[in-house]
């Protein structure tokens, strides 16, 4: 698959602070990419290299196969976690000067920015000034001064700040909305629930260097402990849980089950594969439930930096 | 180039559709004008008061000395006596004078007294000392029977025609033309670089706390950000001196249209006498000429050309100084410690600048209209004066060495600050900036 931006060995180092250390990441072409790593990590180092906000000491970025360049700035729409908007300065004159600066003619930009005010019904904003708006109502703007120009790789770092559940639900849909047609997406944050349910490629970044990257299912897969949770009914449950530990190792469940049946978290050995559990379970009582654990983001996310620690 | 183009213009918009651009566009030359105005009509009131001076001469010499004039009047009390006439102008007047009586009038000019409530107006004594002054010599004169006539014609009015050695003529008047051609060049860079410097300085604090910054340095260069900026305030403040300057001139020219004379004269509170206006007539029609023979002879295309060159240069070295410091710092209140550093030049340039207007070619003059940093203030002051080329070719030459080096120095903290939050960085911070 043909990877939109391809970053190589970057290196930056602010004074004696090394802010990234040898760094390389690949985001294919039309996905959805998460940038993870704890605060400090160096993402907004990362992102502002991708940006030429500051250049990096060395290494190389290809954007679409092309060294990037300066002339790049209009195909990477940015949002930063830091974002504001001149305060005295109406919507929409702001919004036109912006797009603007990224490349557009103020024709096309006026139609775009129409386009997207209809959209998310704000078109009676036009002439408002940034400080008579709320900050949600202002972070809808900043989201359409992202996208207009319609770049082919845009960096949202924590979208969803700032905006109320439904709000945070829309620009979730429009962000999906966009890959699908065909944007690339690089996607910066601490929110690992949305991480689970949008990205899906991640690369995760500590302490200047990357410890983590791939395909996300990859790295659950890789990251799976070869662990299922069962349900069975029986009269005895006692005598079952003991005759269970006597073959396998054992944990009792976290979660309560909508009928009194006994439920175990069972951890499976190299050599035992889940045929097996289920044969033996089978034989001693009546199974309502078998899952294997799949790793949530959250918990790779915390067993990687706390191994890399 | 065509970004740098919209950035310019948003900056020239963002400061002149601000409120308080436009009302201190408008009102700045109204206050000054209400100023000059009140001034004026204060000293109108002033002058209007009108004081009344007893006297009591002994002598019998002085008894018309003193002519009545629109502020002061005089009242004999000679026939009183000094005693009662102290008691009465106590109560009445503004103060007494005593002249008394003796043969000798050298004698006569040393008891001569004043006395009042309260300490009188030194330009009251002056004129009144004047008066007796010329009365006295006239007496002594008199006494040793010398011709007054011929006195007279002894009295001539000199004025010294200057001329250097290459033959150029100059004169008094020239040397007031030039301290108020280059003084006031000078003060206008002076008041230039502070007010939009300052300007400069708070569009990059407001980008920085409205964090808009990162948004705008995703798209353009900071470079190309820091540049806008500093042209499009230059370019609202140029469009501000004009409009003042319409503004100022308009009031000028309605207010001498119809108070014109009055509010001249005015002006003179000095009681004028016939003879006074005579002379003062004489002079100034000689000197009509003069003074234009003397615009004339400034150097007026080295001026004109030297201004645009030093505003420039001293405009951009400063602001983009004040760039840096709005870029290295999260708020207003925090730009004190490194203004000063900045605002001491600049101070020390107008200081120096009037003492170079007593000596333009001496050591100091030379040494900081040279110097890059107090420059574009001296040297235009010295510049009316004649400076020799060479000198004027070195200032420029370091000037625009300085411009490049501090515009780069500043773009460098300026990259670097812009995206710098929290604690106000010290100057070995901002060393390690250049760095990076």
């Amino acid at each position: 698959m043909k990877n939109i931006l391809t970053v190589e060995n970057v290196y930056k180092n602010y004074g004696n602070f090394t802010a990234l250390n040898n760094v390389s990441i690949a985001v294919p072409e039309g996905s959805i990419f998460g940038l993870l790593g704890p605060n400090g990590a160096g993402k907004t180092s990362l992102i502002r290299i991708i940006n030429q906000i500051t250049l990096p000491d060395s290494g190389h970025i290809f954007l679409d196969g092309e060294k990037l360049k300066q002339n790049h700035i209009k195909d990477i729409g940015y949002l930063p976690e830091e974002r504001g908007l001149y305060k005295s300065m109406k919507v929409g004159e702001q919004a036109l000067y912006l797009a603007q600066l990224k490349g557009m003619s103020k024709i096309e930009a006026k139609k775009k920015l129409l386009y997207w005010f209809d959209k998310f019904e704000i078109r009676d904003w036009w002439n408002k000034k940034i400080q008579e708006l709320s900050k949600g109502m202002a972070q809808k703007v900043q989201f359409i001064v992202t996208v207009m120009h319609e770049p082919k790789l845009l960096i949202f770092d924590e979208p969803f700040s700032g905006f109320d559940p439904i709000n945070a639900n829309l620009i979730k849909d429009e962000i999906l909305k966009l890959r699908d047609d065909g944007a690339s997406i690089i996607f910066s944050t601490h929110r690992m629930e949305s991480v689970e349910e949008m990205c899906d490629y991640i690369a995760l970044i500590n302490k200047s260097n990357k410890i983590l990257d791939g395909k996300l299912s990859d790295i659950k897969h890789q990251f799976k402990e070869n662990k299922f949770e069962v349900g069975l009914l029986s009269t005895n449950k006692e005598d079952l849980y003991n005759q269970i530990r006597s073959k396998f190792s054992v944990e009792n469940s976290v979660s309560n089950s909508f009928n009194a049946d006994l439920r175990l978290l069972v951890s499976l050995k190299e050599n035992e594969t889940s045929t097996d559990l289920i044969r033996f379970l089978n034989s001693k009582a009546q199974i309502t439930h078998f899952t294997e654990i799949i790793p949530s983001a959250n918990d790779i996310f915390l067993k990687a930096v706390a191994t890399n620690e | 180039m065509n970004k740098l183009k919209l950035i310019i213009r948003r900056e020239f918009y963002a400061k002149v559709k601000n409120k308080s651009f436009i009302v201190m566009t408008i009102l700045s030359p109204l206050l000054m004008v209400g100023l000059v105005a009140l001034i004026i009509f204060l000293n109108d009131k002033n002058s209007e008061e009108v004081r009344t001076i007893a006297f009591v001469d002994e002598s019998h010499e002085f008894s018309t000395t003193f002519a009545d004039s629109n502020t002061t009047k005089y009242i004999d009390l000679t026939a009183l006596g000094i005693e009662e006439a102290k008691i009465k102008a106590n109560e009445f007047y503004y103060g007494l004078l005593y002249i008394p009586k003796s043969d000798s009038l050298s004698v006569l000019s040393k008891g001569i007294a004043f006395y009042s409530k309260d300490a009188p107006s030194l330009n009251l004594l002056n004129s009144i000392e004047n008066k007796l002054e010329k009365k006295i010599r006239n007496l002594k004169i008199e006494q040793l029977h010398i011709d007054v006539s011929k006195i007279k014609a002894t009295e001539t009015v000199v004025n010294i025609a200057t001329e250097n050695f290459i033959g150029e003529k100059s004169s008094k008047i020239g040397s007031v033309l030039r301290m108020a051609a280059g003084g006031g060049f000078g003060y206008l860079i002076f008041m230039f670089i502070i007010i939009y410097g300052t300007s400069v300085m708070r569009s990059v604090i407001e980008e920085k706390t409205s964090r808009i910054i990162e948004i705008i340095i995703s798209s353009v260069k900071p470079f190309e950000l820091m540049l806008g900026k500093i042209i499009g305030n230059a370019l609202a403040g140029i469009l501000q001196f004009i409009i003042w300057m319409i503004i100022g001139g308009a009031i000028l020219f309605t207010v001498t249209l119809f108070f014109g004379s009055d509010a001249v004269q005015s002006t003179n509170a000095m009681p004028i006498t016939p003879d006074v206006v005579q002379q003062v007539q004489e002079t100034t029609g000689n000197n009509l000429q003069l003074v234009l023979q003397e615009i004339k002879n400034l150097p007026i295309l080295t001026m004109f050309f030297s201004f645009i060159i030093y505003f420039l240069g001293g405009y951009l070295i400063y602001s983009s100084i004040y760039a840096a410091i709005g870029a290295a710092v999260d708020s207003e209140t925090d730009t004190q410690q490194f203004m000063m550093p900045v605002l001491m030049p600049l101070v020390i340039a107008i200081y120096v600048g009037f003492s170079v207007i007593e000596n333009p070619h001496g050591p100091i003059a030379l040494g900081f209209s040279l110097f890059p940093l107090t420059s574009p203030i001296v040297m235009l002051m010295r510049i009316p004066f004649g400076v020799p080329w060479w000198q004027i070719a070195i200032s420029m030459v370091l000037l625009i060495i300085t411009f490049v080096a501090i515009v780069w120095f500043a773009a460098k903290i300026y990259r670097v600050g812009i995206l710098m939050y929290g604690k106000k960085p010290t100057y070995k911070e901002l060393y390690k900036w250049l760095k990076y």
